[in-house]
């Protein structure tokens, strides 16, 4: 059997009374590189947030690397990329070395500052991402595509081993988007991170994902992406509450 | 005025705290600056007037000299960059309300403590628009010792800082005590603006902490190289800004600003020129 990552059992989540997630069941094996989409306000992001503590469920139990999350305490190993990311402040003055440095502000500590090895930990991370040539650009001067490889970077510096993506190839060109993914692939392939990746893309994250959940409220499906695919335009329409067209992703 | 520098003390201590202030003010300002704060730098130089027409107060009706007008100051601006950061909680929708209300809350309370002193004229008048005699050897070790302390903590802390103006959520998700660090920041912002006002004025304090800056940021790469060109470009704007005042019997205030906009527009035009913004266009 493979260990999960994350693990969650019988989520009921409501913001002001308006349930959000109710009855989720759910779990990210080791390795997996899962698509997770549906419909906005669906509850996407709330899922996110229970994941990475931010939230807190009104019922069931989540999981983290076999520890419940109450007792979790290597938050390092989740590396996260916001739906903000890109909204950034653009004419913030800060290289793409300086950007990916503060994924090492916490870990380093109070009082303490960048030594050779960290230096050397920053410049593989952007390597990694290969954003190399641009080490020393304004990160603002960079490409959407460009920016969220930074990000990507800047949690890598943790070495995590999960890497939640939350719509990270929004506002990014079509042909950016491919090599994005080509990316990811390479990081779960190379670096066995293992990735959620939250996408409107229902078309392409079917090409590399090796999971793909559907949610909106509950789930609706949590298979494998041939599956997903196997699936008619009816059986989308009842997950979604209104018609779609799968590959959506070259609006 | 080299020569006077050597003779006069009062204007020793002058020169001295122009090159602390040319340090310390852009040197906060590139936070401020980055973070879309400069108004309340504004906000907070009008609260320390009140701080300083309270000293004025206390000297003048009961010579008492416990409370200095620096110190005084000081103390209002600390006090209302709380209430900066209170307000801005409580209109988390419209945290640029808590300016205007710090700002006029300032100028009303000068204007009483003003008129209860009935009036004072050019000492007020020399902290609306700076001075260049109006340093006394006291108020330079105060300011002196400011110096160290904001220099020092931004040193230590400098990391959080720069990770915090840039990405609030991912410092707290991340695990930097973003509350405390931010309160920290802001108090260190509260003495810079005390510490400057001897010398740019009231009115004027702001633009040594965003002008630079503004400067600094056309033409650097990165967020060090920005600190460091924008120290450089407020010390260029405080040394020459105090000599032509001297010269030509002008509030320095007023010169260094203007010595501040030459710098600025210069930065500008000098802008296309550079080799930075060819490689820059030539990635985009």
């Amino acid at each position: 059997m493979t260990e999960s990552v994350v693990t969650m059992n019988k989520i009921h989540y409501a913001y002001d009374n308006k349930p959000v997630l109710s009855n989720v069941n759910f779990e990210i094996p080791r390795g997996a590189l899962m698509g997770l989409i549906g419909p906005n306000g669906g509850g996407k992001t709330t899922l996110i947030k229970l994941i990475l503590g931010l939230l807190k469920p009104d019922n069931g139990s989540i999981s983290l690397f076999g520890q419940p999350i109450n007792k979790f305490k290597e938050w390092n190993k989740i590396g996260f990329v916001s739906q903000k990311s890109n909204t950034f402040n653009k004419g913030f003055p800060a290289t793409v070395f300086e950007v990916v440095s503060m994924g090492l502000t916490a870990k380093i500590g109070y009082l303490k500052f960048l030594t050779k090895q960290h230096k050397e930990i920053i410049l593989q991370a952007i390597e990694q991402v290969g954003m190399s040539d641009y080490a020393h650009q304004n990160v603002g001067n960079l490409s959407g595509g460009q920016q969220q490889r930074v990000f990507i970077a800047r949690s890598l510096v943790n070495d995590p081993e999960l890497l939640i993506l939350d719509e990270p190839t929004v506002g990014v060109d079509h042909e950016n988007v491919q090599r994005f993914y080509d990316l990811l692939e390479r990081l779960n392939n190379k670096r066995n991170i293992t990735l959620l990746l939250v996408t409107h893309d229902t078309g392409i994250i079917t090409e590399h994902a090796t999971d793909i959940v559907c949610l909106n409220r509950t789930l609706h499906f949590h298979g494998d992406p041939k599956e997903y695919t196997s699936l008619t335009d009816r059986d989308l329409s009842n997950f979604y509450g209104h018609p779609v067209n799968v590959v959506s992703h070259d609006h | 005025m080299l020569a006077d520098i050597i003779e006069y003390d009062f204007l020793r201590n002058t020169f001295l705290t122009g090159l602390l202030i040319g340090i310390i003010a852009p040197l906060l300002g590139t936070f401020i600056v980055v973070r879309r704060l400069s108004l309340i730098a504004d906000a907070l130089s009008h609260v320390t007037l009140a701080g300083i027409a309270f000293g004025l107060l206390l000297e003048k009706k009961f010579a008492a000299t416990i409370v200095t007008p620096l110190y005084g100051g000081m103390a209002f601006s600390v006090i209302g960059s709380i209430f900066i950061e209170k307000l801005r909680g409580v209109y988390k929708a419209y945290e640029e309300l808590a300016i205007p209300i710090i700002l006029s809350g300032g100028v009303g309370l000068s204007l009483i403590f003003i008129s209860l002193a009935d009036g004072f004229n050019t000492e007020l008048f020399n902290f609306l628009f700076g001075s260049v005699s109006a340093v006394s050897q006291k108020d330079f070790l105060s300011i002196l010792g400011i110096s160290i302390f904001v220099i020092i903590v931004i040193f230590l802390f400098y990391k959080e800082l720069f990770t915090l103006s840039f990405d609030e959520e991912h410092a707290s998700v991340s695990g930097i005590h973003a509350k405390r660090i931010h309160f920290l920041f802001i108090i260190l912002t509260a003495l810079v603006i005390a510490a400057s006002i001897r010398i740019v004025g009231v009115l004027l304090v702001s633009a040594l902490m965003t002008l630079p800056v503004a400067s600094a940021m056309r033409l650097a790469r990165g967020f060090k190289q920005t600190i460091i060109l924008s120290v450089i470009f407020g010390e260029l704007a405080v040394v020459l800004g105090l000599f032509s005042g001297y010269y030509f019997s002008i509030p320095p205030g007023g010169t260094i600003v203007l010595v501040s906009i030459i710098i600025l527009l210069l930065s500008i035009s000098a802008k296309r020129f550079t080799f930075n913004s060819k490689r820059e266009r030539e990635s985009a």
